[in-house]
């Protein structure tokens, strides 16, 4: 929140040394953009679009021309949403379930009992689901955030049948009435063919027992993944359906800029960012405060040279 | 969007050029802006990729390159050249101590691999000098990641130190240590917990871990898939550490890998290892050719063109 409105007044401070937006603005503005992991194409294009329009307005106020910029790079993202509100769709009765996917390492399970937590507070009963059955000391990783959480957590024994513990946890939701089936699944890179399937037999197995369920399936991608988060993006699409992204490790140097041309190509939108390792570090996403994020280099640097 | 390789990229460049005879600078401008798209769309660090476009040009006009026969083939070969030289030419092994242990410690970034390659590297050193390591695990952090490198190494069958989570890592690594004294373990593994290169107290950490256990070998993990980002991270656990090497993880996706060059260019720090997959076995030592040609998207067109 701090970070939010400061960015405008920050913005403003910066015209103030120079009389208009110059093309070393634009150039900079292009290699923060880069710099940010949002693509040269996407950078170039977003670099274009603010030329334009500041020029169009032919405005020469740095305050109306700091605001401008402010207005179009959130316009940018937000315009190309699904589902304009990042809010989390929910079954009208009986239990909601929610499907965790991403590769490797990039905060599944850790995202799971931060959300937990946050939907316990508000009083619902949550039930985790541990899924992944594959990693070391997977289940047990979730067990532990379910302790954390004091929620309940489904596990099967380890290398079993993921999708029989997705079974046996929708089945105990629906029967013994919990609100809220998170569902943990192992990381896997998108190029294999046999653990995607996986992803869609334990999606098909939630279905059959709990129709239109799940109802969220949400792709974890890490911050600082470059260009092959958007590979990530279009495969997980295309096999599981994915209904919005949590951004995760943003509390680190990474900015996570491609969301950017996921969400122009691919039209998904973040739903919640992940700003550290403990249950609270978790945010609902954001633009404003994002695109903040983007550019509080580009701003600083101005600032000071 | 499939990647477009380099050549493809060059190809189109000269086709047009070829129809004028002359190369001038503007052909010489769009050959390298061609050059510098390739990097990045691989994630190479674009600072990286500014230094690194400069020294190509320099090396085309200096040679006849562009005027010649094939100048597209021909400049693929010298980016091509010069990215191996940059990442290192020859592979590099593991450093090994005089006297046993040879310590190694693993550090990076959160998720990074860390605790899945030391698994594969005592499993490497087992096979292959019927080592007998210890495991030491130092992360006492995150959720059951002392569970994990204990179920690691009961799948390798290598004997694991640990307290729990209660004690503090430096001191669990001394007592690591004296075990492995006791029981003759040629090499031990630090397992420490992810961390950003920004958090100075888990930076201090590592620092006091260092200094407590003079490690023969700091292997940096980090995610082949890492962006721009990579720079930052190299750099701020080399400054703080000065690392010995480099283990790059996760190449059994479809990442181009640009932040092998990134690391290397800002750490000179050797590439050692790759981790081709999930499983135990699955990891390599690190090919600086196979890298580059991964980087600019070439496949076998290398060895094509060596034959011409
Ligand atoms: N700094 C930071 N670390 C995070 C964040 N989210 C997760 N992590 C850390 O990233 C590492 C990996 O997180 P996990 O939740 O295990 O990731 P995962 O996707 O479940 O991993 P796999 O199941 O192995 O694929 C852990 O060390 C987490 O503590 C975040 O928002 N910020
Ligand atoms: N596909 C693939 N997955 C890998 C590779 N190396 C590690 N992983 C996976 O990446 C995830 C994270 O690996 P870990 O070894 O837990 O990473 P870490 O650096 O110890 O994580 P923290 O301790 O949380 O910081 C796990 O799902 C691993 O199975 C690899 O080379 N290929
Ligand atoms: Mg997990
Ligand atoms: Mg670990």
């Amino acid at each position: 929140e701090k970070s939010r409105q400061s960015f405008g007044k920050r913005l403003t401070d910066l015209f103030v040394n120079f009389n208009g937006v110059d093309d070393d603005f634009y150039d900079d503005l292009e290699e923060t953009l880069i710099e940010a992991d949002v693509g040269f194409e996407t950078a170039l294009q977003i670099s274009e679009e603010v030329r334009e329009e500041v020029e169009s307005s032919r405005a020469s106020d740095p305050k109306v021309i700091s605001q401008l910029i402010v207005d179009k790079l959130v316009a940018l993202y937000t315009r190309n949403g699904r589902a304009e509100d990042n809010h989390l769709v929910f079954a009208k009765e009986g239990p909601s379930v929610f499907l965790f996917v991403g590769v490797n390492g990039v905060g599944k399970t850790t995202s799971i009992g931060k959300l937990a937590a946050r939907f316990k507070a508000r009083g619902r009963r949550v039930l985790l689901a541990a899924c992944d059955t594959f990693r070391a000391g997977a289940i047990e990783q979730l067990q532990e955030w379910g302790k954390r959480d004091g929620v309940d957590v489904v596990a099967g024994k380890a290398q079993s049948d993921p999708a029989a513990v997705a079974f046996e946890a929708v089945k105990k939701a629906r029967e013994e009435g919990y609100d809220l089936v998170l569902i943990d699944t192992a990381g896997r890179l998108q190029n294999k063919v046999n653990l995607m399937k996986e992803l869609d037999k334990i999606k098909r197995v939630i279905e059959r027992e709990i129709p239109h369920a799940p109802q969220e399936t949400l792709l974890v991608l890490d911050s600082t993944t470059g260009q092959n988060a958007l590979t990530q993006a279009k495969a997980f699409l295309e096999t599981t359906d994915v209904t919005g992204i949590i951004l995760t490790k943003l509390d680190g140097t990474a900015k996570g800029g491609i969301v950017l041309p996921i969400r122009n190509q691919l039209h998904l939108s973040v739903k919640y960012v992940g700003l550290g390792e403990t249950v609270e570090d978790l945010s609902p996403f954001n633009p404003e405060q994002y695109v903040n994020g983007l550019f509080k280099d580009l701003i600083s640097n101005r600032i000071e040279g | 969007m499939a990647f477009e390789g380099l050549t493809e990229r060059l190809q189109k460049t000269f086709n047009n050029l070829r129809r004028k005879g002359k190369v001038t600078e503007a052909d010489l401008r769009d050959t390298m802006r061609e050059i510098r798209l390739a990097l990045l769309e691989a994630d190479v660090n674009f600072q990286v990729v500014k230094k690194f476009v400069k020294t190509v040009r320099d090396q085309a006009v200096g040679t006849d390159i562009l005027d010649g026969l094939n100048p597209a083939q021909q400049i693929v070969k010298l980016v091509n050249d010069e990215l191996v030289k940059t990442m290192g030419s020859t592979d590099a092994p593991l450093n090994k101590s005089d006297k046993i242990p040879t310590i190694i410690m693993m550090a990076g970034l959160q998720g990074a691999g860390k605790t899945t390659t030391t698994g594969k590297l005592a499993l490497k050193l087992k096979n292959e000098q019927h080592a007998r390591p210890l495991l030491v695990a130092a992360d006492v952090y995150r959720p059951a990641a002392v569970d994990q490198l204990v179920q690691v190494g009961e799948r390798i069958d290598v004997p694991v130190y640990q307290e729990g989570t209660d004690a503090n890592p430096v001191d669990i690594v001394r007592r690591g240590l004296a075990q492995a004294a006791e029981n003759k373990n040629d090499y031990v593994f630090i397992d420490t917990a992810g961390r950003l290169q920004i958090d100075e107290k888990l930076m201090q950490e590592l620092s006091d871990i260092k200094s407590l256990a003079h490690p023969d070998e700091i292997l940096l993990v980090v995610d082949a898939m890492t962006g721009q980002n990579a720079v930052n991270t190299a750099e701020g656990f080399n400054n703080q550490l000065d690392i010995t090497g480099v283990v790059l993880t996760k190449l059994d996706g479809d990442t181009r890998g640009g932040a092998a060059l990134s690391i290397r260019a800002v750490t000179g720090k050797p590439i050692k290892f790759v981790g081709q997959g999930e499983k135990m076995e699955d990891l390599d030592v690190f090919h600086p050719d196979r890298m580059a040609s991964r980087i600019l998207g070439m496949g076998d067109m290398l060895t094509l063109i060596e034959k011409t």
